[in-house]
């Protein structure tokens, strides 16, 4: 009788073993890597040319997120392959390439170039074949007209009215609110276009403006433009800029021993500007830092650490992911859901789901019910503490102890 | 209307701006006018040497001055060996065009394949600094860099009017056959012209590395304006050069102080066109 207890124990001990391994091994096997013909996805970026600081950032981005998609089921059990081309920063090159990647390619699907300007030129493209394109950075969501393309970063419809009012809500909150703000701005258009809304939204609230002033893009030397500005000497500086033109500001204005109260700068280099002396306590858009409460969603901690391996690799002077490598991460999340919830490649399926369904991005859900296909707006401000960008606004974004600083 | 002081302060930022101008324009100046070789890689050649400055200043710690040192005369090689190219392959003025350019292209994506397309900054801590006349502040940096400029445009003057080398370098500009039956020898004067004027864009490039910021794209960005610079500096005067540079930059900074900054190209471009029309008898 003893032995048959130990030997129904030894059974059981053992049968639960398997069980435990087979239940453990069950996601590994139900994970087997995708198999089949690639599902061929093309897309441009600006890998040479006046945007490629940018884009280099964005092909790490995707290079990552295929590799993820491919660690699970690619596209309906399929392998995912990038066809990436180099738009050279060149809409009209956008605009042939795309025609390449469909026609003679003949890619299943495609991703959307960066820039304004390119992702027009890819969106007519794809509109004539019908195919849905999705995005992360027109910034004037308004241009955006065709029915199947998709924006990966939740600017909203009108950035030009949401974001003005997120800032003046921030500087309201200040010990000494400002009253006046000289705006200064790119003509790039999507810089252009919010310094336009800020002028408009800062005087419907009560702040003046002294001082517009639009300067064009690439512009070389900033001393003129600083004179102004000292003169004109408002509470707050709005600057529309891209990449490093915050700094070349701030720097000439110090070069006139002036420093602003206060100053935003809208899209610049972010790890210059934190390092840069000058750059301490300005403000800035972002989406997403690395950091709390964002790091707590799904996955996003796993490719903000590959991104940084990476980008270290690829030596990138900032190796932190930001809103826009975010933003290319967020585009493949759109498309792997879309096609999976869809269960098909074809691209009407696709553009069907995603207008019902919420999306689940490392911006957070993301709907697209919206005008323009976009969903509701959640551009943050951000502020340079101690060398670091921190999230300081609206304060619900904020890292636990954290706060926006006069 | 503008105050006084700013009108000053604009013209002080476009005269210094300008200076950079004149430096950029002093190599391709002399190219294009002395050995009709129009040098689009001279761009290219500047930026090389900025990010050379960068990194050197940043990698391993030395201060630009000293890295000019090393990187003008690594410069003047290059020259030596793009000259060699054009002899090689009986480049023209026109072929001149395409070869440089192609040149400048390879550099472009060298450059970027080494250093990255991302946006590079040479931080120093005496960037900033300026000097306070009056209520004008004038930035050091910018000034040095006028006065280099001006120290090199002033020898580049002499050394043409001046010495001998010169001279033939002037008289086989002006009639190659001519300056070989009086014992000039071009080919030889050709390559040493075409040395100095790559060593002027070492010395461009590494004021570009502590004032500007750097991009491989932004070998472009100088182009329209530099070739206006020598045009209307007229080709192959050094001083013509500066002064045009410094019209220039002044021209364009008090254009943002009236106007919009957005005026400025508009502004340079314009008064390269009015001086065309007028074409005034300086040289």
């Amino acid at each position: 009788m003893r032995e048959r207890m130990g030997s129904w124990r030894r059974r059981h001990v053992l049968a639960g073993l398997l069980g435990s391994t087979a239940v453990l091994a069950a996601p590994a096997i139900l994970r087997a890597a995708p198999s089949g013909k690639p599902v061929r996805v093309g897309g441009t970026l600006s890998l040479t040319g006046f945007l490629a600081q940018t884009a280099v950032i964005h092909k790490i981005a995707s290079e990552i997120m295929v590799e993820d998609i491919n660690s699970r089921d690619g596209f309906l059990g399929r392998p995912v392959e990038y066809v990436l081309l180099d738009d050279q920063s060149k809409p009209d090159v956008a605009r042939s390439l795309y025609e390449k990647l469909i026609t003679v390619d003949k890619v299943d699907l495609i991703q959307g170039p960066y820039a304004t300007a390119p992702i027009l030129a890819a969106m007519g493209v794809a509109q004539r074949y019908g195919k849905v394109i999705i995005q992360s950075s027109m910034g004037i969501p308004k241009l955006q007209t065709y029915d199947m393309a998709f924006p990966a970063t939740p600017f909203g419809p009108e950035p030009d009215k949401t974001y003005p009012n997120v800032i003046l809500d921030a500087m309201a909150s200040l010990p000494t609110p400002p009253k006046s703000m000289v705006i200064l701005t790119s003509k790039f258009p999507s810089a252009q276009f919010m310094a336009q809304g800020m002028k408009v939204e800062a005087e419907k609230r009560g702040v003046k403006v002294p001082l517009y002033l639009e300067y064009e893009a690439g512009n070389r030397d900033f001393g003129a433009i600083a004179a102004r500005v000292k003169e004109a000497n408002a509470d707050f500086l709005w600057v529309g800029s891209l990449g490093l033109e915050s700094n070349q500001i701030l720097e000439a204005l110090r070069k006139l021993d002036y420093t602003p109260k206060g100053s935003f700068h809208l899209y610049p280099a972010p790890g210059p500007l934190a390092l840069s002396p000058d750059g301490n306590l300005a403000w800035s858009s972002t989406f997403l830092e690395p950091d709390e409460p964002f790091m707590s969603r799904p996955g996003v901690a796993k490719i903000a650490a590959a991104y940084k391996e990476r980008a270290t690799k690829a030596n990138l002077p900032y190796p932190l992911i930001d809103a826009q490598a975010a933003g290319m991460v967020s585009e493949w999340q759109i498309l792997e859901q879309g096609v999976n919830g869809a269960k098909s490649l074809e691209d009407k399926q696709i553009a069907a789901f995603l207008k019902k369904n919420v999306v689940n991005t490392i911006y957070g859900p993301l709907k697209f019910d919206g005008l323009y296909n976009h969903g509701a707006p959640a551009q943050l401000i951000r502020q340079v503490q101690n060398k670091e960008w921190k999230v300081v606004w609206p304060k619900e974004f904020a890292a636990p102890g954290v706060k926006l600083l006069p | 209307m503008p105050s006084a002081t700013l009108l000053g302060q604009a013209l002080i930022s476009g005269v210094l701006a300008g200076g950079m101008y004149g430096l950029l324009a002093l190599g391709l100046s002399l190219s294009w006018g002395l050995l009709r070789l129009v040098n689009l890689s001279h761009f290219a050649l500047a930026f090389l040497a900025a990010y050379l400055t960068y990194e050197l200043g940043t990698t391993y710690h030395v201060a630009p001055w000293w890295s000019v040192l090393l990187i003008v005369p690594s410069m003047f090689v290059i020259g030596l060996a793009q000259h060699w190219i054009f002899v090689r392959f009986k480049v023209n003025e026109l072929g001149s065009l395409l070869i440089t350019f192609s040149f400048a292209v390879m550099l472009e994506v060298g450059i970027q394949l080494y250093w990255t397309a991302d946006y590079r900054r040479f931080e120093t801590h005496y960037a900033t600094w300026s000097l306070k006349a009056g209520p004008f502040y004038i930035p050091v940096l910018e000034l040095i860099l006028c006065l280099v400029a001006g120290v090199l445009a002033w020898g580049t003057w002499l050394w043409l009017r001046k010495t001998y080398v010169g001279k033939a370098l002037r008289a086989s500009a002006e009639d190659a056959d001519i300056a070989a039956a009086y014992g000039v020898d071009h080919r030889k004067l050709a390559y040493l012209l075409s040395g100095v004027g790559a060593a002027y864009a070492g010395v461009a490039g590494t004021f570009i590395a502590l004032i500007a910021t750097l991009a491989p794209a932004q070998i472009w960005a100088w182009l329209g304006v530099v070739f206006a610079v020598v045009i209307i500096g007229r080709l192959g005067n050094p001083l013509g050069a500066l002064a045009a540079g410094m019209l220039i930059g002044a021209s364009e900074s008090i254009a943002m102080a009236i106007l919009s900054p957005a005026w400025a190209p508009v502004v340079s471009f314009s008064v390269l066109i009015a001086i065309l029309l007028w074409d005034p008898e300086w040289s």
